[in-house]
């Protein structure tokens, strides 16, 4: 194995720590969810880029080539990229509700106001 | 943006051109890059456009709340009316060797009923999302 | 892609979500040209128009309605940052295992794809093979996926529905 020959799979993998480094690292709900999407789609090369074949083309059939890359990570990532962002609208929408009862979308306040309504609860309870 | 005079002018006259190219990437899925799902984003794309440049209650008057919605649930509808065709004509769900009399005519038709399910559930989604993000603002504003 | 990353550790360091969501985008958009390098033509174009496209509105529309700025965070990020790159350590500890890229021995090629990229001709007659796979060979995981997103769609109805002050919905 060559460096050179995976130096995609070392980027791929550096893009997919700092997705992961700014999902759990970071506060804010928005910057996670972008976080995520940085890991999602550093997922996307991971499988597209052992597809390719060098000196191939695109996989659709024509007369004047007869090397192609492969089309089956082609598909998968497809899929996923719809899905991708369907869960991306999703956790948008549950976000702008966050926002809406709690007045905040940092992670340590949202913790903070939910002990503190935990506490205010138990102790209406006694 | 509304008094935005080259913005109103250049939106009308690129988004025919994007519809364009929708139903183009739609209907020529089988022989180049595209489908239903490119088909579908783009649609939504040129109707969000239209909605960002000259106005959210314009656009709504063009693409209503209730065609949005039915597109959602239709799409998903037609991908699985087309399975329970296969079915209904003598063969496994979703199978398209049945659906014309030579078996490659039948995966022809299967393919193209199944994009334009496809493009119709995802442009709808993307929509009805941008609409209800949008409305959402506009209710803020209001109540502001 | 040395761009990407660039791109992508500015995004980390950002406070300003205004500047995060566009930097997102134009990730969206390098990420797309790679896959054209790569010869994935439709997932170029999906991604190009999904991600630097649908999801740069998105993160805008949620953005005009949170309107928060990221404040300073409150631990100092060891522990995540060791996390990550125990798991990125993990991962090219197992890259080194994978074949060459572009190997044609590999057998990723040799399993399924002949297969589909040779039979297409007399089965299915469509050029496309992304198209052909997706919509013939493997026609039930599209159904699914259309299936994922209605349910996304009505779960955002369901979510930002609002009542009318009248009581329409």
């Amino acid at each position: 194995m060559t460096i050179g020959g995976h130096f995609t799979y070392f980027v791929t993998i550096f893009l997919l720590i700092a997705g992961l480094f700014i999902l759990i690292a970071r506060g804010n709900l928005i910057k996670k969810l972008v976080g995520l999407g940085i890991f999602q789609t550093s997922v996307y090369l991971l499988y597209i880029a052992p597809g390719k074949l060098v000196g191939g083309t695109a996989p659709i059939l024509a007369d004047a080539f007869t090397v192609y890359s492969n089309p089956l990570p082609h598909v998968l990532i497809l899929t996923a990229i719809v899905v991708g962002v369907a869960t991306l609208a999703l956790g948008l929408a549950l976000v702008v509700r966050i926002r809406e009862s709690y007045g905040s979308i940092e992670e340590d306040e949202l913790l903070a106001a939910d002990t503190a309504e935990a506490a205010r609860e138990t102790a209406a309870l006694r | 943006m509304k008094n935005d005079l080259i913005l109103r002018v250049i939106v009308k006259l690129f988004v025919p051109f994007i519809l364009l190219f929708a139903l183009y990437v739609q209907f020529h899925g089988d022989y180049g890059p595209g489908g239903g799902f490119q088909a579908g984003v783009i649609l939504a794309a040129a109707v969000i456009l239209y909605a960002l440049i000259v106005g959210l209650d314009e656009a709504r008057v063009f693409v209503p709340d209730w065609i949005v919605e039915s597109m959602m649930a239709l799409g998903v509808l037609l991908y699985a009316g087309v399975g329970v065709a296969g079915l209904v004509l003598g063969g496994n769900y979703l199978d398209y060797f049945v659906l014309a009399h030579e078996p490659v005519d039948g995966q022809h038709r299967g393919i193209f009923w199944v994009e334009m399910g496809v493009a119709v559930t995802v442009s709808g989604v993307m929509l009805k999302v941008f609409y209800m993000f949008a409305e959402r603002g506009q209710d803020a504003e209001d109540d502001a | 892609m040395v761009l990407m990353a660039a791109t992508v550790v500015v995004m980390a360091f950002s406070r300003d979500l205004f500047s995060v969501v566009l930097l997102s985008g134009v990730y969206s958009f390098l990420m797309a040209t790679v896959m054209v390098a790569m010869d994935a033509v439709d997932v170029a174009m999906t991604e190009a128009s999904v991600g630097a496209g649908i999801s740069t509105v998105l993160l805008l529309g949620a953005l005009h309605l949170c309107q928060s700025r990221e404040s300073r965070p409150a631990h100092r990020p060891w522990l995540p940052l060791a996390v990550s790159l125990a798991v990125g350590g993990l991962l090219v500890y197992g890259t080194l295992g994978l074949p060459e890229f572009s190997d044609p021995g590999a057998p990723i090629h040799t399993h399924v794809a002949p297969r589909y990229l040779n039979e297409m001709k007399t089965e299915v007659d469509v050029p496309n093979a992304v198209t052909a796979v997706l919509a013939s060979y493997r026609s039930f995981d599209t159904l699914g996926e259309t299936t994922v997103v209605f349910t996304a769609g009505a779960g955002v109805v369901a979510l930002l529905r609002r009542r009318r002050k009248d009581g329409r919905p």
